[in-house]
């Protein structure tokens, strides 16, 4: 596998003035408008973007995959190669055999979601094989000793059973190894990695890329990185490129990007990573909390145990002061949606108490309650939900959507309409809009109507499950902002689950950190993020990319290994 | 985890682009828009509708009543149209002169262009009739101006009773087609509320209604229906006997609708907006008539549109196999009844072709019409 380095710094992909458009029934979108780049031999270039920036597009133009009907309308994509010889790919048939020829040979690419990209049906043995045999038609026992060293190269343990396992024994982890292993059988000189850690928990997408970091080493590739986290290009990046609707908005190396930004557009979007960096100004001018004051909920050895036999909820303990912010953080797959559930009702726990103070005081156990009492806690503990498409009806205009509580309590008329107006301002919404489908709203926007609907019956508690993982980072602190404006204006508390440590610092009072059920660590925001007690949390916040290429740390972080050892086939997340 | 969905920035609202009547739009604005590009649905949509219209009004229609026979025509052969007679514009027929062939003992009918039989819109009708059962009429849509003794105007043929095929085709139409309605509106209650109900309750209910599903499923169709039919008394009024085999039709019919209910009840349950009306305080009834029912009503209507050309089949087979619907009752079953022996097949091949050809036009435009409202179902696919 080894291969003759040339001295890094070569150009191997020069990309000029690409445009890929998509003709639709209005008019021509113009995914990519002019994206002129290199890609230099062991160097990594990162892209990057908010959702619909075409960062996606540009890398699929280079392989010629882009989706119907999207065209690349003109520029060049010069490939050269070792031996001199260059071809431009952007001139190729996307079906000839010319461009097949270069697809996975040459450049190989991996994908953000490993489930969907690896077939479930072949041993990954075999799809890894594949690629040797169609290129360089390797077979038998040849195909497999190479496919064994491709696996030993992107650290699976045991590789010889592995090669004979399918895609769904496999973590999602594990599943992108596998990826990049078929990228790697090869060996390409770029590769293209499409957003490889999205889909991955924090402390797995440290250790994938740090694998690609030493393959690259290894084998001398370009790597062209997609992402939307500023983080990960500030740990991996040697140069960056912004993208904003199509077009460049800036080019240069990575310390550049993050310390003297050019653009506008850049410094807006250091400017709104770096704001997630630090606790929340309004909070930090904010007067220390009373801590004697009683809990308004308080949680006392809460389990849940699935059918299935899976303990999502282990023994958990928590309380919620009144006006506060809790924030519980925690992997896919740590029970912390199930914890927040469990807190409504939607899922029964088997065992423990969920004791909710009213407001004359009395408490009363959630946990136990019938139908009746459960109605009307419910309009005092509410929930916002992670996903701001399927957690608004889309057969409902906005306007029904926020009165149907106020309806459900009992308002009527124009009352209720002014109410449902008030509300829509509240979380910055035109009232005009009310008549308007959720369809027609930004996903921040949709977040914003799943805001209203939660306090229009002026609850005193509100859980929010990852209210804010599907949006875009810029629009990730005016929601934060946004929720703590109410919470000031409401005296509301939060229960606030996320995997993001960067929004739990930002608005968190106190946070709890989950792992496989259990609560490990809870404190005082501050203490558990600058000195923090478990191992986990001490591993889970040394994987978070830090977003200055000045302070590169994954690379030398802490390692969590449990007593019990991580079960290798976990399952997939749902959220 | 990060969920890259990909929405379009929040810089702009995305209904500057669509338009402003976009946002506004409903759920079946969006279904008709959606609808509308599928273009072959639309079509069969513009048939279908032209077919239905025929069958409300096939007395004004069809020239001729179905049931009139006339002796002298039998087996008489399509006549062809001509819109020219002597260089004026002038449409007709032309009549028909009889010859007995005493080698083969058939009657053979030759057109004589020199005996045109005029034609026009808007006749007298042979006898006075009540149009849609209680509007007198007087008039049809077409026929011969001032029938002579002798003259006649067989568009697709005459039977074997001289009876006109256009006519008997035309009034075939009422009950093939409606019985497809009815069937489906049979299949419609008891598949949404069996399918309800399982869906809704679950556990051992639902248990027990998909092996009864499955047990109604495995049997072959042809020879329960034989059964049921023969069990239909001989004596009984056209109109009951009617109801029945619509009864039998659909009896099979709900069984796909209801496991369609069922799935869409269980993966509606688990959505996010359902679980925040449960939180609203909404009851389970609230939520299954204001969130479950509005959501499952678009793929209800393909899933009916689609049932219908199976219906119609089912009519037709049963009739066909002389189990369904018998004479006097029209319908195009009876009708391909009628053609089932080798001598019309070889002799009149029109008793055949035309009641066929209906039956081909409209199952094919049902199918093209149901494919076209299921892809336009869900319309948020693309929307959102």
């Amino acid at each position: 596998m080894t291969k003759t380095l040339n001295p890094s710094g070569d150009t191997i992909l020069k990309v000029e003035d690409l445009r890929t458009y998509f003709p639709t029934r209005t008019g021509v979108f113009k995914a990519v408008d002019g994206v002129s780049f290199e890609l230099q031999r062991g160097k990594t270039l990162c892209v990057v973007g908010e959702s619909g920036s075409g960062k996606s597009v540009t890398a699929r133009s280079i392989l010629q995959i882009v989706d119907k009907p999207g065209q690349i309308e003109g520029g060049s994509i010069l490939l050269t190669r070792a031996d001199g010889s260059k071809t431009d790919l952007a001139r190729l048939d996307p079906r000839g055999r010319d461009i097949r020829g270069i697809r996975g040979k040459e450049i190989a690419m991996i994908f953000q979601e490993p489930m969907s990209s690896l077939s479930p049906v072949h041993r990954i043995g075999t799809q890894i094989g594949e690629t040797l045999r169609i290129h360089f038609g390797i077979r038998g026992n040849e195909q497999r000793a190479r496919v064994l060293e491709l696996l030993k190269q992107v650290e699976i343990p045991r590789p010889e059973t592995a090669i004979d396992r399918y895609t769904f024994e496999f973590s999602g982890g594990m599943r992108q190894r596998v990826m990049i292993a078929m990228a790697l059988a090869c060996n390409p000189s770029v590769l293209i990695a499409d957003e490889p850690t999205t889909a991955l928990d924090v402390t797995t997408q440290a250790e994938i890329l740090d694998l690609i970091k030493k393959l690259q080493q290894s084998h001398g590739m370009a790597v062209l990185f997609i992402t939307h986290d500023m983080g990960v290009v500030a740990e991996i990046a040697d140069e960056v490129l912004v993208m904003y609707r199509g077009k460049v908005m800036e080019k240069g190396p990575v310390d550049q990007i993050f310390h003297a930004p050019q653009d506008d557009y850049t410094r807006r979007l250091i400017g709104s990573v770096v704001k997630l960096e630090k606790k929340a100004e309004v909070r930090v001018r904010r007067a220390e909390m009373p801590t004697e004051t009683p809990p308004l909920l308080e949680v006392k050895n809460l389990s849940l145990t699935f059918a299935s036999g899976l303990k999502a909820v282990d023994d958990v303990s928590l309380a919620v002061r009144p006006g506060e912010t809790l924030g519980i953080v925690g992997e896919s797959g740590s029970g912390k949606t199930t914890m927040g559930r469990c807190l409504l009702r939607i899922y029964d726990p088997q065992s423990g108490t969920i004791d909710y103070r009213r407001t004359d005081g009395r408490t009363l156990d959630i946990r136990t309650a019938d139908n009746a009492t459960l109605k009307d806690i419910r309009r005092e503990v509410r929930m916002i939900f992670q996903d701001p498409v399927g957690s608004l009806s889309p057969r409902k205009t906005v306007g029904q959507i926020i009165a149907e509580p106020l309806k459900l309590a009992g308002m009527k008329g124009s009352e209720r309409d002014d109410r449902v107006a008030h509300l829509m301002r509240q979380v910055g919404l035109e009232p005009a809009w009310r008549e308007r489908y959720p369809h027609a709203f930004s996903g921040g926007q949709r977040q914003r109507i799943g805001i209203a609907r939660a306090i229009a019956v002026n609850p005193r508690l509100i859980v929010a499950d990852e209210a804010t993982s599907a949006l875009d980072v810029s629009l990730r602190s005016q929601m934060l902002d946004l929720m703590m404006q109410l919470q000031d204006e409401m005296g509301l508390s939060y229960v606030f689950i996320s995997h993001d440590m960067s929004v739990i610092r930002y608005m968190c009072d106190r946070v709890a950190v989950m792992y496989r059920g259990r609560i490990v660590e809870a404190g005082e925001t501050d203490r558990v993020v600058n000195d923090p007690s478990h191992d986990y949390t001490r591993a889970l916040l040394s994987a978070i990319p830090h977003p200055d290429p000045r302070s590169r740390r994954i690379h030398n972080r802490f390692r969590y290994e449990p007593a019990v050892k991580r079960a290798q086939f976990q399952p997939m997340d749902k959220s | 985890m990060t969920d890259i969905t990909h929405l379009p920035p929040d810089t702009g609202p995305s209904f500057d682009l669509a338009g402003k009547d976009i946002a506004a739009a409903g759920q079946w604005r969006l279904f008709w828009l959606k609808f509308k590009k599928h273009k072959i649905a639309l079509v069969s949509l513009v048939v279908i509708i032209f077919m239905y219209l025929v069958a409300a009004f096939a007395d004004f229609i069809a020239p001729f009543d179905p049931n009139a026979t006339n002796a002298r025509f039998t087996y008489a052969p399509p006549q062809g149209l001509s819109l020219m007679h002597e260089g004026a514009f002038r449409p007709h027929v032309d009549q028909l002169r009889m010859t007995l062939n005493t080698e083969s003992m058939r009657r053979e009918f030759t057109p004589d262009p020199a005996r045109p039989v005029p034609v026009g819109f808007f006749v007298k009708a042979p006898q006075p009739y009540h149009l849609l059962g209680f509007i007198p009429m007087e008039t049809k849509l077409f026929g011969m101006i001032d029938p002579k003794p002798g003259d006649s105007m067989y568009i697709f043929g005459a039977d074997r009773l001289g009876r006109d095929i256009f006519s008997r085709v035309v009034h075939g139409a009422k009950i093939s087609l409606s019985i497809g309605l009815v069937g489906v509106f049979m299949s419609l209650i008891l598949g949404v509320t069996i399918g309800g109900v399982s869906g809704f309750f679950g556990g051992w209910v639902d248990l027990a209604i998909q092996r009864v599903i499955e047990l109604l499923r495995s049997i072959p169709t042809i020879p329960l229906w034989m059964g049921l039919a023969a069990a239909i008394p001989v004596g009984w009024p056209p109109l009951r006997t009617y109801f029945v085999i619509t009864l039998i039709v659909s009896l099979i019919g709900w069984t796909s609708l209801a496991r369609e209910v069922r799935g869409k009840f269980l993966s509606l349950r688990s959505e996010d907006f359902v679980i925040a009306a449960r939180l609203d305080g909404m009851s389970e009834i609230g939520i299954i008539f204001n969130h479950l029912v509005p959501s499952f009503m678009s793929h209800i209507i393909a899933t009916l549109t689609l049932a219908i050309p199976s219906m119609i089949l089912a009519e037709t087979a049963l009739s066909f196999l002389g189990i369904g619907l018998q004479p006097p009752i029209i319908s195009w079953g009876v009708l391909l009844q009628e053609a089932q022996n080798i001598r019309a097949v070889a002799q009149a091949p029109w008793l055949l072709f035309t009641p066929a050809a209906a039956i081909v036009i409209s199952v094919l435009a049902l199918n093209f019409l149901g494919d076209g409202l299921r892809d336009a179902a869900d319309p948020y696919e693309d929307v959102s």
